[in-house]
């Protein structure tokens, strides 16, 4: 490194740490979405960073929606555990009266009941003014256009149209009575950078990113993980081992694994650099309708 | 666009080879000039379409070449392209024997564009203070620019107090050195006073501290810009209110000319003079984008509505302290036997407000009280008589009056204002402008209806019939207001029992 200039991975580093802290000194009670993936666990690093000696001033939320990998539910707990934050998990009760899955009531309804909707009621229930999370511009087009300090209205719909401008780091961070703000620190992070900073920090992340014979199903060429017996089988459908794993990570009927033998970062992040797909590819979500993101996004989705 | 711009080194301009060099690529071009983007590509798209014809290419080049050279771009290219083909994007087109440079990606792969800001002076603007514990305290923030060093002395903008950098902590340990981007947390070598939006500098490098600077606007709101008006202005992590106190000039994106201006329309360019509250520091953007760049805020709805470029400090807002007379208000409110202030109708015309402050007046005089009423109508025909109706004229109309008023009070008067005063912003103002000055906000609220049906001066009628424009609840809104300290229901009782009322709750 030249002695005078900061490398890559260290400017994004520092224009994070500003934001963060940016939403810190503005708001008046802030959260950190922790959704247990790569871009959390960097979230949360940078977090420790950004406030250090400080604890972080903030807590994290975490939207479960009951059918998460069980080795994300694990971390989660061991995260919280060795780092000593503040952790709040909600859960939309009234789907879980309802037996609201993924598989009677399909991909959409259910998102919009145990994600979009859960996510309303703990930002509610909590009255937070902002929400950190760590969506990338790389990730979507809809996410591509967002502001970093993103403005929400009381419904905490987001109007594309109708965004702020954002000049040099000069964060527009005012709201009014029962608005709320949606901050991206991550935003000009690609998924490479993600990966080899969680490489030259070791952050702990999931195994899940990492190849594993792992018993799946093959759906529409999609590989379905069969991570508990909750997931219906076809007649005659068998799960068989694979050695696969995942570059993003959301509830296990609804995320595809790739095939893959990258056992550890490196060799991520080589997979990473020949890769000319977007990480989303997986998300059965995204592909509902054209422009699906967005009009998620303007319904309240993160 | 000048989002994109601000936190860009370089910016490519497309141009269609067909249609050549339009008011847009100008506007654009004159934007990241303001924003301080260095590196120009002039990418002269779709010349397939006009047969890879180099006198095109040249010609176009040649009157952008013209437009820009004022614009003080450090590097420009251009490019001829096909992004259809692929001609000279990755790699250079057989289809243009003629253009022998390099191609675009490649272009954009070779150029360095980073800047190093650490030989710049050093600017520390305090995001957060960091206090973890009542033995830590820490101010938190990312190096504008330069460099600071563990003992170096730095000076605080506000206070001018010095103190000595202790340590620079961050968790991967401490260092002896921060450089221009790094986000550390400083810690001083004393106890001294730093907040949130206080700078840091070195001792013989500061920063301008001052309360008044010209700066170039980009205005980005459908409501224009006008001078008077109250806007929070945020610039680093300082956040103050702030007004135009002067529009210079106007420049005309197409040629650069200056021309003259009342208010700022959306995507327009002005050259501005801003007062703010209280001091802040800054440096002229040209020398640090980042403590010279600032954002307006409209102070009801919070909307970002423009953004300006500090040009340079208004020294004399430095050296200018208020002079301060043996005789103060104090003594000539004592003289008086009363305590001056400002008590501001505002409500629909025909509302009953210069009733009401009339029976007020009277009530007050007869008690040995000095009270002086300054109404609408008085005022246009005097001090006034140089204003229209316009949302700039209305504007400054208040402007004056409220300052007027302050002046009167400052003399010991029980000011009462009987003006339309339809803008909340405006009435802002005048609550600022009174400053330190007790303010009482009375709102006669008398529906529409009532008002038109009273009609005194016969306004309404020459309103509805189309003879007088602009008139406030016909064709030109009222913004009721929602924080006025007393509201009287005009259509419910008397001027007289009203004018009782208001004077119970003045304690008059």
């Amino acid at each position: 490194m030249h002695a005078n200039r900061l490398t890559h991975l260290q400017a994004l580093e520092a224009e994070s740490i500003e934001i963060l802290r940016e939403v810190a000194a503005s708001f008046e009670r802030p959260v950190m979405m922790y959704s247990i993936g790569k871009d959390s666990s960097v979230l949360l690093h940078l977090a420790r960073k950004a406030f250090f000696p400080s604890k972080i001033p903030f807590p994290l939320l975490h939207v479960d929606t009951t059918f998460k990998f069980k080795e994300m539910i694990a971390f989660r707990d061991q995260t919280a555990k060795d780092y000593g934050f503040e952790l709040i998990v909600h859960t939309n009760q009234d789907g879980v009266r309802d037996g609201i899955n993924p598989f009677d009531h399909g991909s959409s309804r259910y998102t919009d009941i145990m994600k979009t909707q859960a996510l309303r009621q703990a930002l509610n229930a909590g009255k937070y003014d902002a929400a950190i999370g760590g969506a990338r511009r790389d990730e979507e087009k809809s996410r591509a256009k967002e502001r970093i300090f993103s403005h929400r209205n009381a419904n905490h719909a987001w109007d594309p149209k109708n965004q702020r401008p954002e000049l040099w780091r000069t964060f527009n961070t005012r709201l009014n009575p029962r608005e709320s703000m949606r901050v991206f620190p991550i935003s000009n992070w690609t998924e490479l950078d993600v990966w080899t900073y969680i490489y030259s920090e070791q952050i702990p992340i999931t195994p899940l990113y990492f190849a594993r014979p792992r018993p799946v199903v093959e759906r529409s060429g999609t590989l379905i993980m069969v991570d508990d017996e909750r997931l219906p089988l076809a007649p005659g459908e068998t799960p068989r081992e694979e050695v696969v794993r995942f570059r993003t990570l959301g509830c296990y009927p609804l995320t595809g694994a790739i095939r893959s033998d990258a056992a550890d970062l490196p060799s991520i992040i080589m997979e990473m650099q020949a890769s000319r797909t977007s990480e989303r590819e997986g998300r059965l979500i995204d592909s509902d309708s054209v422009g699906s993101m967005e009009k998620k996004k303007q319904e309240g989705y993160f | 666009m000048a989002t994109g711009a601000s936190n860009s080194e370089l910016a490519l301009v497309l141009i269609d080879a067909r249609k050549g060099v339009l008011t847009q690529t100008r506007r654009h071009s004159f934007i990241l000039s303001l924003i301080g983007v260095k590196h120009v590509v002039l990418v002269v798209n779709k010349i397939d379409l006009v047969d890879y014809d180099q006198s095109v290419f040249d010609r176009i080049v040649a009157e952008y070449r013209a437009f820009a050279e004022p614009l003080g771009f450090k590097t420009l290219e251009a490019i001829p392209v096909s992004a259809l083909r692929g001609d000279n994007i990755l790699a250079t087109s057989e289809r243009m024997p003629w253009y022998r440079s390099t191609a675009l990606v490649p272009y954009l792969e070779g150029i360095d564009v980073a800047e190093d800001r650490t030989s710049e002076k050093f600017r520390f603007p305090v995001q957060w203070v960091n206090r973890p514990n009542l033995d830590f305290r820490g101010f938190s923030g990312t190096v504008a620019s330069g460099t600071v060093k563990v003992g170096d002395e730095v000076l605080i903008a506000s206070s001018r107090k010095p103190a000595a950098v202790r340590s620079i902590v961050t968790m991967d340990g401490e260092l002896e050195r921060a450089i221009a981007g790094q986000a550390v947390t400083l810690v001083l070598d004393r106890e001294v006073d730093v907040s949130r939006g206080d700078v840091l500098s070195h001792a013989g490098e500061t920063p301008e501290y001052s309360n008044q600077f010209q700066a170039r606007l980009v205005w980005m709101n459908d409501d224009p810009a006008f001078p008077g008006r109250s806007y929070l202005l945020k610039i680093g992590a300082q956040t103050v209110p702030a007004t135009i106190t002067d529009l210079k000039y106007r420049t005309n994106v197409n040629t650069l000319e200056h021309t003259a201006a009342t208010k700022v329309d959306l995507n327009e360019v002005a050259t501005v003079t801003i007062a703010t509250d209280k001091p802040i520091a800054f440096d002229p953007y040209t020398a640090n984008a980042l403590t010279g760049g600032f954002i307006l805020v409209d102070r009801l709805s919070n909307a970002t509505l423009g953004a300006g470029t500090i040009e340079f400090g208004l020294r004399r807002a430095q050296n200018l302290t208020y002079q301060s007379f043996d005789v103060n208000r104090d003594v000539r409110a004592r003289m008086k036997g009363q305590a001056p202030r400002i008590v501001w109708f505002t409500g629909l015309s025909g509302s009953g407000k210069s009733s009401i402050a009339n029976i007020l007046e009277q009530r007050l005089t007869a008690e040995g009280r000095h009270a002086y009423i300054l109404d609408g109508d008085n005022v246009r025909h005097g001090l006034n008589k140089d204003l229209g109706f316009t949302e700039a004229a209305r504007v400054e109309n208040i402007r004056r009056v409220a300052e007027v008023a302050k002046l009167m009070a400052d003399a010991g008067l029980i000011v009462l204002v009987s003006f339309i005063s339809p803008f909340e912003n405006e009435r802002r103002l005048a609550r600022e402008i009174a400053g330190d000055i007790d303010f009482t906000e009375v709102y006669v609220d008398t529906p529409l209806e009532v008002c038109e049906a009273r009609d005194p001066k016969g306004l309404y009628k020459r309103a509805r019939a189309g003879e007088i424009k602009n008139f406030t609840g016909i064709d030109s809104p009222f913004e009721a207001p929602t924080d006025a300290e007393v509201v009287l229901h005009g259509a419910d009782a008397e001027p007289a029992a009203l004018a009782a009322k208001l004077k119970d709750w003045l304690e008059l």
